[in-house]
């Protein structure tokens, strides 16, 4: 019921987004049409800063910010003119690079000579560097602008403009978030959205192992991978692996997230006990585990579990736990679990032990007065407290469980490789999650990146679903200034 | 009569918390022993030095020797000191920079009110969700273009970058703190600066430290971004440099096992130190995001 309520707002206000009298094609159109409308009434100053950014500001004596908006014009052009342009221009031509390398008959020499084609990874990486490139332009040209429709508007009005130094001076109070945001902000650009990009758009190419720059090209294919990915037509495609793979991810999201959760709470409550001794023994005993960092730990259990590992040694018996394939890989898999719990339960001890001690110990007392038994207790007060304080936490460890790397791939690699056969080319193995396979596809010999870009984004949608339903509906962003 | 009923029932009921109690430490004395078994026998395997080095084939063979062969071995024939410094060096650095990437944002998000401030929670909230090594090739050729692979400042800048994106545990803890103090500030006539440095960071201890924690030991940790970025041994972490030390080869594990236990010992050991020493800030921090 209050599910169907939620879905169709979303609808609603998706579909008023996109052609509502106030949708975003509308609202654009309008703020052109006022900001073309202002330009063309405005002083001569606004005209020609609109070509030559820092006229205006020029004219009117603010020379230092004239200068640094002339100069960081000029310096876009150069860019634009001796690289940026001609990768912007690659970049919608329909293809990425025309010339594969290869060798050339030279007849005044009488060899072949190597010649350097096109690198379409490169002009690709370059186009999207461009692309940003220009979008900040326009973002500090239209800045530069409205600058100088405050300084008519300011002048109309018989103000003074601010010197140079008065707008040094906003930069450390009203706009303080400025300097504060730039430099985290630029990391960011350049390492983190620069190559998702960069990924993304590689989900519409065809580069793979047979398209490998620099000596092969690649270029767009369109939707083709993501048809590949969730079709099953003539064994190329990989929908029923990708299900497979889906599957198991969420299995594994849900067991991990829950297994270490409820144990780890009951561990906790149990060391909480009252009359318990010696606490603080018992939980260093279990937060050992975390201090050790994971990769050591991981490592150290795949040999222990190992077919000649030490556990094989001590049991007497001769299981391949992390590599036997009966039964749909049971065995590696219900391993990874329990070795998961192993390295997550310390986690959730360590954060419930403090939250569990927040309880009323009031409302225990009444429900005891009351005859309630251990278990009742647990159920009727603890879980529900626990559940309401820690809700948002869960759905995090479950995003952060979907894109689980270490785990699984310091385990068992992904693998064990069964010989269950779903589709040519995939590569998935018995116990890959969505990320480990998109890992192997990019490093293995025989690399798809163009299917491991579809797969990311796959992941991307998914967990953005997860995260924003609860974070809308968690207190975290509604109520910011509660506990000010 | 009654008073006796209710006396056999009180003892009935102390007998039956003792019962519980015993229960409970049952449960507990063998969970802990399972959680604490395989970093002792990591530690005793890094004592191991005869006969085997790699496949263990008894846990108690009959010529069995301890020692601290293995510890040698470790400095003299691997570049363990190396990796050792690399990942000192990178992790101070990017703990420094992510600390203060975060402290920025947070402070920002938190305290400052400006237009683009809920899309760009969104949409910082919405990187965060990428799989991170969906990008890994292409940071890779970008610092292959800048000319900065196989170097260690590379593996600063990708570890501090990115870090702008874990912000939320940061800013709830700035949402808690009381404005008040910083009103007082600006009306005496402080500037946003000021306040950041002299009055909103001095009650943050415990985030800040919470912070420096986890970005200090992520260095640690991580080994598939140093894999991409680095192939020059001199240069690996001690993640890298341990993990490749078992995994290399074919038969690099039965011939380096001990020594990997000795170096995973040695690492262990530092980041316990640092970890339980500042145990409270972390749950703090944790718990400080988790409340709200």
């Amino acid at each position: 019921m209050e599910k169907e309520s939620v879905l169709s707002r979303m609808g609603v206000s998706v579909k008023e987004f996109f052609v509502g009298e106030d949708s975003i094609f509308r609202r654009f159109g309008r703020a052109v049409k006022k900001a073309v409308l202002s330009v063309v009434h405005g002083s001569l100053a606004v005209k020609l800063s609109c070509l030559f950014m820092g006229m205006g500001q020029m004219m009117r004596k603010q020379v230092v910010k004239g200068i640094v908006y002339l100069l960081l014009e000029i310096g876009f052009i150069l860019f634009m003119v001796f690289f940026g342009g001609k990768y912007i221009g690659h970049l919608f031509s329909g293809s990425l690079g025309t010339k594969a390398s290869g060798e050339v008959w030279n007849e005044e020499l009488g060899v072949y000579e190597a010649v350097k084609g096109d690198n379409s990874f490169l002009i690709l990486l370059y186009g999207v560097v461009s692309l940003i490139v220009l979008i900040m332009f326009i973002t500090v040209w239209v800045m530069n602008i409205r600058g100088n429709l405050e300084n008519d508007r300011a002048l109309a009005e018989g103000r003074k403009l601010a010197t140079f130094k008065q707008d040094c001076n906003t930069f450390i109070n009203k706009k303080f978030y400025v300097p504060l945001l730039i430099p985290p902000l630029l990391g960011l650009l350049v390492f983190t959205i620069m190559p998702l990009v960069f990924m993304i758009l590689i989900a519409f190419t065809n580069y793979d192992f047979e398209h490998t720059p620099p000596g092969q090209l690649f270029t767009w294919v369109g939707f083709a991978n993501f048809g590949q990915l969730f079709s099953v037509g003539g064994g190329s495609g990989f929908f029923l692996v990708f299900l497979r793979v889906l599957l198991w991810t969420f299995i594994w999201a849900f067991f991990a997230t829950f297994s270490n959760y409820f144990f780890g709470m009951i561990i906790a409550l149990m060391i909480n006990r009252k009359g318990i001794k010696l606490k603080k023994l018992w939980r260093t005993l279990f937060v050992v585990v975390i201090a050790v960092p994971q990769f050591v730990t991981l490592l150290l259990m795949q040999k222990i579990l190992d077919g000649d590992g030490i556990l094989n040694v001590i049991l007497g018996t001769n299981i391949r736990w992390l590599a036997d394939t009966a039964n749909g890989s049971i065995i590696p898999r219900v391993m990874i679990i329990l070795v998961n719990m192993w390295i997550g339960i310390p986690y959730t001890l360590l954060m419930c032990s403090g939250i569990l001690m927040n309880i009323p110990a009031e409302q225990y007392e009444a429900a005891r007065l009351d005859g309630a038994n251990a278990w009742q207790l647990f159920f009727k007060i603890t879980l529900p407290y626990m559940l309401h304080v820690t809700g948002p936490y869960l759905i995090t460890q479950f995003v952060g469980n979907i894109n689980n790397f270490n785990v699984i791939w310091l385990l068992t690699g992904g693998g064990p490789v069964d010989n269950i056969n779903y589709g040519g080319g995939s590569q998935a193995q018995s116990t890959d999650l969505l990320v480990t396979w998109l890992y192997r596809l990019t490093t293995d010999t025989n690399p798809r990146y163009n299917i491991a870009s579809v797969i990311g984004i796959v992941i991307f949608i998914i967990c953005a679903v997860l995260s924003l339903i609860t974070y809308n509906r968690s207190g975290a962003t509604k109520n910011e200034e509660v506990y000010q | 009569m009654k008073a006796q009923t209710f006396k056999e029932k009180l003892l009935g009921q102390r007998t039956r918390t003792a019962v519980t109690d015993g229960f409970i430490y049952v449960i507990l004395a063998v969970l802990g022993i399972l959680w604490i078994l395989p970093i002792v026998f990591m530690l005793y395997t890094s004592l191991r030095v005869t006969p085997e080095t790699g496949i263990i084939t008894k846990l108690f063979p009959d010529d069995l020797q301890l020692g601290f062969g293995n510890y040698v071995r470790l400095f003299q024939d691997s570049l363990f000191l190396r990796w050792f410094g690399n990942t000192l060096l990178v992790a101070v650095c990017s703990c420094a920079i992510t600390t203060l990437f975060i402290l920025m944002v947070s402070y920002a998000f938190s305290r400052m009110r400006f237009k683009m401030r809920k899309p760009l929670m969104n949409v910082m909230l919405v990187l965060g969700m990428f799989p991170g090594f969906m990008s890994m090739i292409a940071v890779y050729f970008i610092l292959k273009a800048v000319g900065l692979t196989n170097s260690l400042f590379a593996l600063i800048l990708v570890y501090s970058c990115g870090a702008a994106l874990s912000y939320y545990v940061c800013k709830g803890f700035f949402d808690t703190l009381p404005r008040s103090l910083e009103e007082a500030a600006i009306l005496d006539g402080a500037s946003q600066w000021t306040v950041f440095w002299r009055v909103t960071l001095p009650l943050s201890k415990p985030i800040i430290v919470y912070t420096v924690l986890t970005s200090f030991i992520a260095p640690w940790c991580d080994f598939i971004f140093v894999n991409t970025i680095i192939n020059d041994a001199e240069k690996y972490t001690v993640a890298l440099g341990l993990y490749r030390m078992i995994n290399a080869e074919k038969n690099s594990f039965s011939e380096n096992f001990t020594v990997f236990c000795a170096g995973a010992t040695i690492v262990g050991a530092i980041i316990s130190a640092f970890f339980l020493s500042m145990q409270r800030y972390y749950v703090e921090g944790v718990t400080g995001g988790a409340v709200k």
